[in-house]
């Protein structure tokens, strides 16, 4: 038996926002009945703000749970909060999920991908980024391509076969397609290896001060706040954080979480934001 | 709390005359049945007894061709290896593509070891395609092993045609039949099936988990799995497991004796059971044929649902079944017999293995049939395919 949280049992014992949207403004799919899953998510979008959803799934206990939850994490949030969503969050919402049941929380995350995709506004990042590798179909019993494959590893930080599987359900089946998931795994970590190492110390400086100039900056004065870069030593990036939250030491945490988290996807991995007086 | 055990072919609850027929061994006559003094002897009667009881159950020639292992999978390790052993030379076998998996993944094994493995097919009723079988036995094919009764669907084998089958292609090839599922729920009768091999597991009928017997056949020479001390003439060492093999030699006689209630009134329940669903539900489906099964089992598929949804629902009620669907299993591909019966993929994912025993009362099954319909229909709300579902609802009506 999977030991379940009890937000999951919660949630598949009593789904919220069950069911479909007439006239929804963006509707997303992931998933199939031979896959023995599928999301359906249905969203209905005004001012830019999601106002309701609601979801049908065909699917085990966690998959229902995470549609469920994912309905209710996004309902009253702007297109761009409900972009950020990862699977992940999605799992810590619920409380965990076993690891063989990760996938599930990935379909939520995808389905939420493809209805926003659908939806007139949305500009896809990662295509604009070119990060994503290719359509092509690499796990065919369940029909994972290698850009889900790609994400799953990018998003979690899986480093194994098995995670892999665990994520995206590719290679549980008669497992021939192991090797080619080991290989997009290799590539993945030496992608990102030579992306950091192709940086010069000058070049990687002016990143940081880039990103934080562009990106976190101007996050932060959203909410009245402002950052400085201090200083760079090794993977240390020292900054000043002021405005509206300095004093409030819980709101100072989320934030050098923020700019560390920023400044990691951005730029280097092993970055460390160290807040100086 | 309510608690509605259909889940039979996982395991069973010990009868409680086997219970306390086991209990003196633990404290009282523990001793070691191989030494020599008087207070050991009872051990050894006993296993002597017991030994007695599974030749009774398998209807075997003599007490000396049972070997006590710990449960199934041993008993099939042990049939399988031990004849493959014998002549090294002879690299074919052959095997079901819906055995259990102690079997299939021992014969993956044997294919990494360099032999040939043919795995015959079924049709969607479970039955077994007899003309692959007749059309691949060679004269290089060693063994041929196959299932009495399916675990997930019940389909029972016709093991004696098989037996005329093979051995008329050739009669030096040995038959293990793997009888887990049979023992218990009908009739075994090693002489009649003509078979050389034939294993069976303790708690599949009442006794303990951690038993099991093999039958071998004096004409089938075996090399012991484990090899140790001289306990079961030589093919099976370690001290024997005294209180479980009284337990499971119990066992067996009570089953020898319910069969006829297996026959009848177990069946009965799992027929009224069955009917009830697939009347009374509109989107399940039988996944089996309707004769050729042992009583006790049946495997519905609700179409458009998925599995492991519907027994955490049950289980909400307190009723206890299974799937061999993906996600209950914790591997990822529906159930490995289903495929082989070309059961739908609109159903695959869904389908739900009742299994009944003894112990299963007429109050349980209604209760079964109260609650089914109500938590189906809440799933059907969920699902995605909606218009298929209306589809296949106005078919039915």
């Amino acid at each position: 038996m999977w030991d379940y949280s009890e937000k999951v049992i919660e949630h598949y014992r009593n789904p919220r926002n069950v069911g479909k949207i007439d006239n929804a403004d963006a509707i997303g799919v992931a998933g199939s009945l031979a896959c023995g899953d599928q999301l359906k998510i249905y969203l209905k979008i005004e001012n830019n703000i999601v106002t309701d959803a609601k979801f049908q799934t065909f699917g085990c206990g966690s998959a229902v749970a995470s549609s469920s939850i994912l309905t209710e994490m996004i309902i009253g949030k702007t297109i761009d909060e409900v972009k950020k969503i990862t699977n992940q969050d999605i799992a810590d919402q619920l409380g965990g999920l076993p690891p063989e049941k990760m996938h599930c929380s990935v379909m939520g995350y995808e389905a939420l991908e493809d209805a926003l995709k659908n939806y007139d506004d949305y500009v896809d990042l990662d295509e604009l980024r070119q990060e994503k590798v290719s359509e092509k179909i690499i796990c065919t019993c369940f029909g994972v391509t290698e850009n889900q494959i790609w994400d799953a590893i990018k998003h979690n930080g899986l480093k194994t076969v098995e995670e892999v599987t665990n994520f995206t359900k590719a290679g549980g089946a008669c497992g021939r397609c192991k090797e080619a998931i080991k290989d997009i795994i290799d590539t993945y970590y030496k992608k990102e290896a030579n992306e950091e190492s192709s940086l010069s110390p000058a070049q990687k400086i002016l990143k940081i001060s880039k990103v934080i100039e562009t990106q976190i900056a101007a996050e932060l004065q959203k909410d009245g706040g402002d950052i400085t870069l201090v200083d760079i030593d090794g993977p240390k990036v020292f900054v000043k954080l002021r405005g509206k939250c300095s004093g409030c030491k819980n709101a100072m945490m989320t934030l050098k979480g923020f700019v560390e988290n920023t400044l990691k996807e951005a730029v280097d991995r092993n970055i460390e934001v160290v807040e100086v007086e | 709390m309510t608690l509605v055990y259909l889940d039979n072919n996982a395991t069973t609850k010990v009868d409680s005359a086997v219970l306390s027929a086991m209990m003196p061994f633990f404290e009282e006559n523990y001793g070691n049945p191989s030494s020599i003094y008087d207070f050991s002897r009872s051990a050894s009667r006993a296993i002597q007894n017991a030994r007695g009881q599974m030749k009774d159950f398998f209807n075997a020639e003599d007490e000396k061709n049972i070997i006590f292992t710990a449960g199934g999978s041993e008993s099939a390790n042990t049939a399988i290896r031990g004849v493959l052993n014998m002549d090294k030379n002879k690299r074919h076998v052959v095997t079901t593509k819906v055995e259990h998996p102690c079997v299939l993944n021992l014969y993956k094994q044997l294919e990494k070891e360099g032999y040939k493995v043919d795995y015959i097919n079924v049709n969607s009723n479970g039955d077994l395609d007899l003309e692959q079988l007749n059309e691949v036995v060679n004269y290089d094919t060693a063994l041929v092993s196959v299932m009495y009764a399916n675990n997930e669907t019940g389909v029972i084998f016709p093991i004696e045609k098989i037996v005329e089958i093979v051995k008329s292609k050739n009669k030096e090839t040995k038959i293990f039949v793997d009888a887990v599922q049979a023992a218990g729920k009908i009739d075994i009768n090693v002489q009649e099936l003509g078979v050389d091999l034939l294993g069976v597991s303790g708690h599949k009928f009442h006794a303990p988990k951690g038993i099991g017997a093999l039958y071998v056949n004096p004409k089938t020479p075996i090399t012991p799995l484990i090899i140790g001390g001289h306990q079961e003439r030589g093919k099976r060492a370690g001290t024997e497991n005294v209180p479980y093999i009284v337990g499971m030699g119990v066992a067996a006689g009570l089953a020898k004796d319910g069969l006829q209630y297996e026959a009848t009134e177990v069946k009965r329940l799992r027929d009224k059971l069955e009917t009830s669903l697939l009347k009374n539900i509109y989107n399940a489906r039988l996944n089996t044929g309707v004769t050729n099964r042992v009583p006790n089992t049946t495997n519905i598929g609700f179409e458009y649902i998925e599995g492991e949804l519907i027994l955490l629902h049950l289980s909400d009620v307190g009723i206890c079944a299974s799937s061999g669907s993906a996600c209950t299993s914790g591997a990822l591909e529906p159930s490995h017999v289903l495929r082989a019966l070309n059961v739908p993929f609109t159903a695959i994912h869904g389908s739900i293995r009742f299994s009944l025993s003894k112990y299963t009362t007429e109050k349980e099954i209604d209760y079964v049939i109260e609650k089914m319909p109500p938590i189906i229909d809440k799933l059907i709300g969920i699902s995605p395919y909606q218009d298929e579902l209306e589809a296949i609802k106005k078919l039915k009506l």
